[in-house]
């Protein structure tokens, strides 16, 4: 590893090849190799590669035959691409329901939060009314229970839910994937502080002006606020589609499965076919990975903001 | 309150005032989805949790009979808790400091702005949108013990093929790396944004007073790194201590038991042993240890963070 790797990334970053800063002053001419590229991508290539090594050994995989892949030394470049695997994939498990699933429970609970968590975040950002910091501070503990703690109770809330309001809310039906995501503390706090941001005097001068409060919610701050709705949203897309846990617990049959929770069960019953998984693998993975390169702004924002508030 | 004093061109007449009384009642409007939906699905399933373990249940009878504190007193003499325990720290103490040290070196190297790096940058962050069973599925593949890529590269530099996650000395190690591959991308975003926010003065006044790349990476660039640091360690730690998708996928919490994890063990006693009282008091156990592992990690950091 090379000792330059920290401390000239700073400067590298504003001055590739500038040699009049003086930093070079302690360094060698000599030492200066003349490429026409950056050295850094002699060494950026291989690290991008081996990270995402596992990804295209699966894509690779799933264009195997099944006897290609139980050769061992294992066959790198496969002599015929077998798409065959794709199709026979989505009909021996039902991709598409599970696809569909996902979509359908993802679609309702990002614009859930979307909707209820602004409303929420504004009223705590912005207004006074009895009892809000003593409720603001109860939602905010919540973040710091694991799930685990609340699984069980949940389970059987929903279960009340699907036995005495609406079956679809209940056990092993997709309601019971949304209910408990409809609204999270996190989206009422990352909104909450992002309405705090935006300067008071906008809303001043609209409320002078006549407008209600809902009115300067919607006239005035959401119009500012896509980049941060953007922002949950992407986030809210990965966090609901990638469940695993909640979904396992409360599905029980093939035709209710979410994305993952199919995929487990299509794992458990072909354990041994591997292109055939790795097919199913690469379809099950494909969206998120089409949404987060989409959105890789959004996401990247999002995890740094979150990890430089400290 | 205007005051007949006040200038009545700064206090505009009426418009604020008048919503002084409906505030109280748009604010409680407004939050109150939130607040319910939270309410019900957060807060209240912490007391319920509370209340159930120390009841013995099975989740499908009403009947949930009192038992006290049993259901603690269990857990602590119960010798596949206490192993779930060591395998969960064991887990802990290398997936942190594994994947801090790699999100570190990867955002390091990628923090330039050189051609392509967005490209490089993606994929490195390209694991968070993984899921965890799409991980292990892949990983099962990686590591299979005969037809396993890994195993043939080991081969191809004379090692013998290893049975990984077949082997209860191995599999948990396995699942050590697998993971540190799926948080990299998180930890690289976080650790480029701060990275980012190194003043490159520093740097450039060190250089002139003398100092080497790897004495101004040790003095300048660790420490403003340390915010960033404390949240991966408080954040990933939290997360390892509630490992399950992966040891589910792969494992099933074998071999024999050698990878079962705590929270594998209580979704395994509440969901499929019927016993959720027991569960519950298990839950509530780890919750405590998690806040005072968290605790003990922030007053620990009062000393050796620099905020900026």
């Amino acid at each position: 590893m090379t000792p330059p790797v920290g401390a000239s990334t700073a400067t590298d970053a504003v001055r590739p090849s500038d040699d009049e800063s003086g930093l070079e002053a302690d360094q060698p001419e000599r030492r200066r190799l003349r490429l026409p590229f950056s050295p850094w991508h002699l060494v950026l290539i291989p690290i991008a590669f081996i990270l995402i090594i596992p990804l295209l050994w699966m894509l690779i995989t799933s264009l195997l035959t099944p006897s290609e892949a139980n050769q061992f030394p294992p066959v790198i470049i496969p002599r015929e691409l077998r798409f065959q695997n794709y199709p026979d994939a989505f009909t021996t498990a039902p991709f598409g329901k599970f696809l569909l699933n996902s979509t359908i429970v993802t679609l309702v609970v990002v614009v859930s939060n979307l909707v209820v968590c602004s409303l929420a975040g504004y009223a705590f950002a912005r207004m006074r009314f009895w009892g809000r910091s003593a409720l603001f501070l109860a939602l905010m503990a919540t973040l710091m229970v694991p799930f685990q703690v609340t699984m069980i109770p949940v389970f059987l809330i929903v279960k009340w839910f699907g036995d005495n309001v609406w079956s679809f809310m209940g056990i092993n039906h997709l309601g019971a994937l949304m209910l408990p995501n409809l609204a999270t503390a996190f989206g009422i706090f990352f909104l909450r502080q992002f309405f705090q941001t935006v300067p008071v005097e906008l809303e001043e001068a609209a409320r002078v002006d006549g407008t209600s409060r809902i009115g300067v919610l919607f006239k005035i701050l959401l119009p500012l606020s896509l980049p941060a709705m953007s922002t949950l949203a992407a986030l809210t897309i990965l966090t609901s589609w990638n469940d695993f846990l909640w979904p396992l617990i409360v599905v029980t049959s093939q035709d209710q499965m979410t994305v993952p929770l199919g995929l487990s069960y299509f794992q458990g019953a072909h354990t041994t076919d591997w292109p055939l998984l790795m097919a199913g693998n690469v379809m099950s993975l494909l969206p998120m990975l089409v949404v987060f390169v989409v959105a890789q702004r959004y996401f990247v924002q999002s995890v740094a903001a979150t990890g430089l508030k400290g | 309150m205007a005051t007949v004093t006040e200038d009545p061109a700064r206090r505009p007449p009426g418009a604020l005032r008048r919503l002084g009384r409906s505030e109280h009642a748009t604010g409680w409007a407004l939050a109150s989805p939130g607040v319910i939906l939270i309410g019900i699905f957060g807060l209240l399933p912490v007391l319920l949790s509370l209340k159930l373990s120390f009841q013995k249940s099975d989740l499908l009878t009403p009947e949930t009979p009192w038992v006290g504190t049993a259901n603690y007193r269990k857990l602590f003499n119960d010798p596949v808790f206490a192993a779930a325990i060591e395998h969960t720290l064991i887990f802990t103490a290398l997936f942190v400091p594994g994947t801090m040290l790699v999100g570190l070196l990867v955002a390091v190297a990628m923090n330039r702005s050189i051609r392509f790096i967005s490209v490089y940058r993606t994929a490195a962050y390209v694991t968070m949108a993984v899921s965890t069973i799409s991980e292990g599925i892949i990983f099962l593949w990686l590591t299979d013990k005969d037809y396993g890529l890994v195993n043939s590269a080991l081969n191809a530099v004379g090692i013998s093929s290893q049975p990984f996650l077949s082997s209860t000395s191995q599999a948990l190690y396995v699942i050590v790396a697998m993971t540190i591959w799926g948080w990299t991308g998180f930890a690289v975003i976080i650790y480029l944004a701060a990275l980012q926010g190194v003043p490159v003065e520093l740097h450039e006044a060190a250089a002139i007073d003398g100092a080497s790349p790897f004495t101004r990476f040790r003095t300048i660039t660790v420490p403003l790194l340390s915010p960033a640091s404390l949240f991966l360690v408080v954040w990933l730690t939290i997360n390892a201590l509630q490992l399950f998708d992966e040891v589910y996928l792969t494992t099933r919490g074998g071999p024999l038991r050698a990878t079962t994890v705590i929270v594998y063990y209580l979704w395994d006693q509440a969901f499929v042993q019927f016993q959720a009282g027991y569960a519950a008091a298990m839950a509530y156990v780890l919750f405590v240890v998690i806040l005072i592992i968290t605790a003990i990690q922030f007053r620990i950091s009062r000393r050796y963070v620099h905020y900026s």
